[in-house]
């Protein structure tokens, strides 16, 4: 390896421009499918490899929920499903 | 179509894979051995490009191989049997990433037989769940395979195998490289089996490896390289045609060497050849190859060239193509007319047709068309009668009378286009939607597109010499959608930005001005005359001035136009400078103030019902009264303002930019001071003594001061020219209402140029060390590094003259080059966007029904329907409210 990786830490969860995500339950996973009415493959997608899924240990199918700001709606919510690649 | 019957089928889904040389031999239906033609007779060579197993084109050709004539015979492929073999040009990395994976020896995989196994069951388990990932996991299988250099199967040791764009490969030998020749890629590639293949994410039913490789070339029909004859009467046969023979001719002399015994290098040299000219006919622009061309340098368009780029299968003739029931002529401005028309010639008028289908209640009409004949507008040029199916062309019938007699319902007469069609409008660049819009027709004579001036600003027209294109629906269908969807006045209101892309521009915003400015009294006759010009047919309201004569203020002729309950406040543009104000209580009449539909203070300007204005009158009224309610505005207000400006005229002479001798020196006087200000930094800047600028070089900070000064200078000048000048000069109006130019423009023309640049720095190119010949060298004085102080009233020195010519170049070159890559910009953008879809639920989704954004804008809010770009307009509704309630909130 060229450069040594560095370790990820929990601090990056504070950092302003990292917005809140949260791993959904079964339930509330089925619920944002049924709300939408689409197949999990329909949702944008997040890397296992993202540092947050990292983090939260994510696995692939888990569905993330994150609220970040933004400049027209306020807080908007989007929901991801993770991938492993 | 009878032929074929006309069942209808779903297609599932497209397979893609390699043309098996089985395939290819049973296609043929002649092989070519000929390069030459045409025998010296004229008729094709037998076993030649032309020869007539390819298929009937000529008239009255019967085909030999299925016995059809020219037009239903679809053309047969023949082959080229290839003295050896040669790799197809685009399947060299496929073919270099198996070698790399299998073994030299015994062609299997370089894995351990019970890890194929393992690697199988989860390609499978993956290919099910996660598709994408399916494919790096072979990419993954084929580096750990590559990596091996000891077959696990028969232990032969392995070499790593070097492959050069586009069909060249190489054994890295530790005493050497060795070329494998196709035969030896084949030899080796043949060996891999089915299973191993599937690992390698090879399906081997389709895509046998060694089909990439060929040695039966497939020639298309003729059909595919049709020749042309010229007026010469010479044939020039089709650039694949050229190519093909090209083939033929070094297959040919392949076979030769490979017959006579050649020596292997010239064998060796003649098969090289080979594969480039074959690799050539399939993509003659490919690297590391020669191209194939014309006796005069022109490559050849081969295969690949037909399908890419702009002018391409692709892009020039699947995703656009050329229409009918379509016209282009100049446009030029028509006032009178409704925004929502477009005037159109007659001439065209006569060519563009609209099928309509005879009824009982529109057959008197159609009778009338029919009779006036194809060169008689309003006439017809077609009758398809119900009766027999036939199509009569009007052209060729003497009797119209009689044919008009004999219509009947359930005919479809092709009539003329006539007033009230609905047409599409377009000027290109067709940047956004509003590029192509719904206009009523108006025949009028004379030969050009008549447009109403108002509409300018969504087409981006003027008429300086624009052409426009027109489209003509012709199903009642397209005709609805188009009234519904695409009129001009569906339009005022863009999604681009919220607020209105129509709207006044130059003399409209001049003429909005004359009229309600405070000064402006109208006698009843000149009244009249304005509101004639609007259309307006109601009572006059009461005079504003009684004695001695009746006056009416042109703000109460405004108000007749406007909504009874109109609330509106805002600044007018001319609210700057001297004539600020922040309240309604504007003693300038620069705070616009409409309550209960009077224009009680402010006079009306750019900024009232410009173009491209958000939040302004026109958005207002459209936005909360609908956009007829605003187009029934811009057709008639809009022209009582174009009136009032005609009745006093407006006109710009020398006299407008004329600033008093005392004005003149005032500025000569600061030319001065601001000259010593400079002068002064620069000897700082000698001795050493200036202040440099933090992350500043000592020469940058000398420049950045000058040019600071020499603006502030410019500012000034500006500023002493318009306070000379007379409130109501033509110039001056023009600038303040936002009609055209601004105080840059009267300061050019009255006061000084100032400093020309280049690429943003004072000019300083041109000689070794100075900018002109004029000057000495290393002169760092503003006259000496473009800086004018002439204006185009009273002149420029010649010096002047090239400085300002440098710096309006520059501004060319910059409009060149933006114009070409915004254009670009815009093509990939609308290439990824163009299938999204807001759906009922307000998420966005792209054409497969995946999820983009959960919620349109995040907000939900159709900007075209926004205040720009707020959903609610908070302040609107307290005023409402508050009105309902007699003002209490």
């Amino acid at each position: 390896m060229p450069s040594k990786s560095r370790r990820i830490t929990k601090k990056i969860l504070k950092h302003e421009l990292v917005p809140e995500h949260r791993i959904l339950t079964l339930e509330e996973a089925a619920e944002v499918l049924r709300r939408y009415n689409v197949k999990p493959w329909n949702l944008p997608q997040i890397s296992i490899n993202d540092p947050v899924i990292k983090l939260l240990g994510g696995k692939p199918g888990d569905i993330v929920e994150i609220r970040r700001r933004s400049p027209t709606g306020g807080e908007a919510v989007a929901y991801r499903i993770v991938v492993p690649f | 179509m009878s032929m074929y019957g006309n069942e209808t089928h779903v297609i599932k889904g497209i397979k893609f894979g390699v043309l098996p040389p089985h395939e290819i031999i049973r296609m043929a239906k002649v092989t070519v051995i000929r390069d030459a033609i045409y025998e010296a007779d004229g008729s094709p060579v037998a076993g030649g490009l032309r020869d007539p197993h390819f298929g009937a084109i000529e008239p009255g050709e019967r085909c030999p191989v299925c016995g059809n004539t020219r037009d239903t015979c679809p053309g047969h492929f023949g082959k080229i049997d290839l003295a050896r073999p040669v790799i197809v040009p685009h399947y060299g990395d496929a073919l270099h990433g198996i070698l790399q994976a299998t073994c030299r020896n015994c062609g299997r995989i370089l894995i351990p037989t019970d890890r194929i196994k393992y690697l199988t069951a989860i390609k499978e388990r993956l290919k099910k769940r996660w598709p994408k990932l399916a494919d790096t996991f072979v990419e993954e299988v084929k580096r750990e395979a590559a990596a091996r250099m000891e077959c696990p199967h028969c232990g032969a040791r392995q070499f790593k195998i070097r492959f050069i764009k586009p069909f060249t490969f190489y054994e890295e030998h530790p005493e050497g490289e060795r070329r494998l020749n196709p035969i030896d890629v084949r030899e080796r590639v043949e060996k891999t089996i089915d299973e191993d293949l599937v690992l390698l994410g090879v399906d081997p039913k389709y895509s046998r490896p060694e089909w990439m490789i060929i040695t039966s070339l497939p020639v298309p029909p003729l059909s595919v390289r049709p020749s042309i004859t010229l007026e010469t009467g010479y044939r020039a046969e089709d650039d694949l045609t050229h190519a093909l023979a090209e083939i033929v001719r070094q297959n040919e002399r392949l076979k030769n060497f490979l017959i006579s015994n050649a020596p292997e290098t010239m064998i060796e040299d003649a098969w090289l050849t080979l594969q480039h000219v074959v690799a050539s006919y399939i993509d003659n622009e490919l690297p590391n190859t020669y191209q194939l061309t014309h006796r005069k340098k022109r490559a050849l368009k081969t295969l690949a060239q037909r399908l890419k780029g702009k002018e391409g299968r692709l892009r020039g003739n699947l995703s656009g193509k050329r229409v009918n029931y379509s016209a282009r002529t100049v446009i030029s401005p028509d006032p009178m007319i409704s925004i929502n028309e477009v005037g159109v010639p007659v001439e065209i008028a006569k060519i563009l047709t609209v099928p309509i289908m005879v009824t009982p209640y529109n057959i008197e009409e159609a009778r009338k068309y029919v009779l006036n004949g194809p060169d008689k507008w309003p006439g017809a040029t077609y009758v398809y009668k119900a009766r027999n199916g036939k199509k009569i062309d009007l052209r060729y019938i003497r009797n119209h009378k009689q044919l008009a007699e004999g219509l009947e319902v359930g005919d479809i007469v092709e009539r003329h286009l006539i007033d009230g069609d609905i047409v599409l409008f377009n000027r290109q660049p067709s940047l956004h939607r509003m590029s192509i819009l719904g206009h009523i027709v108006r025949v009028m004579p004379y030969k050009t597109f008549r447009l109403n001036p108002l509409v300018c600003p969504p087409y981006n027209a003027d008429f300086d010499g624009d052409e426009m294109n027109l489209h003509v629906p012709r199903l009642y269908e397209a005709m609805v959608e188009a009234r519904e969807l695409l009129l001009v006045e569906k339009h005022i209101l863009t999604p681009r930005y919220g607020g209105p892309i129509i709207g006044g521009r130059q003399d409209y915003i001049s003429g909005a001005y004359l009229l309600t400015v405070k000064t402006s009294l109208f006698t009843e006759e000149e009244v009249a005359q304005i509101l004639a010009a609007a259309g307006y047919k109601g009572p006059l309201p009461e005079p504003a001035i009684l004695k001695p004569r009746k006056l009416w203020t042109g703000k109460q002729l405004v108000s007749l136009f406007l909504p009874d309950d109109l609330d509106f406040k805002g600044k007018s543009k001319i609210n700057a400078g001297n004539l600020k104000c922040d309240t309604e209580d504007c003693f300038h009449d620069s705070y616009i103030v409409v309550s209960g539909g009077k224009l009680l203070m402010g006079v009306l300007d750019k900024n009232a019902i410009g173009a491209e204005q958000p939040e302004n009158l026109l958005h207002i009224i459209a936005l909360e009264y609908g956009v007829t309610k605003a187009r029934i505005l811009l057709d008639t207000l809009f022209k009582g303002f174009i009136r009032a400006l005609e009745m006093r005229g407006l006109t710009i002479a020398l006299d407008d930019i004329e600033i008093p001798e005392e004005a003149k020196e005032e500025i000569r006087r600061m030319v001065e001071e601001y000259k010593e200000k400079v002068a002064q930094l620069i000897r700082d800047y000698e001795e050493g003594r200036l202040e440099v600028i933090p992350g500043r070089t000592p020469e940058e900070s000398l420049e950045l001061k000058i040019i600071g000064l020499l603006q502030e200078l410019r500012e000034k000048a500006g500023q002493v020219a318009v306070a000379h000048m007379d409130p109501f000069n033509d110039v001056f109006i023009m600038a303040r209402t936002g009609a055209r130019g601004g105080e840059v423009n009267i300061t050019q023309m009255a006061a000084m140029l100032g400093q020309q640049t280049v690429r943003g720095k004072r000019i300083r190119r041109g000689f070794r060390k100075r900018t002109l010949p004029h000057f000495k060298e290393n002169d760092l004085s503003p006259e000496a590094r473009g800086f004018v102080k002439g204006n185009f009233r009273d002149g420029l020195r010649p010096t002047e003259v090239f400085f300002h010519a440098a710096g309006g170049r520059e501004g060319l070159v910059d409009t060149a080059v933006k114009t070409s890559q915004s254009g670009y910009m815009q093509r990939r953008l609308i290439n990824a966007l163009q299938d999204l879809v807001v759906s009922y639920d307000g998420t966005v989704k792209d054409a497969w029904g995946n999820i983009v954004q959960f919620k349109y804008g995040e907000d939900g809010v159709d900007p075209t329907l926004s205040y720009h770009g707020d959903g609610v307009k908070i302040d609107r509704i307290i005023q409402r409210v508050a009105k309902k309630n007699g003002g209490r909130r």
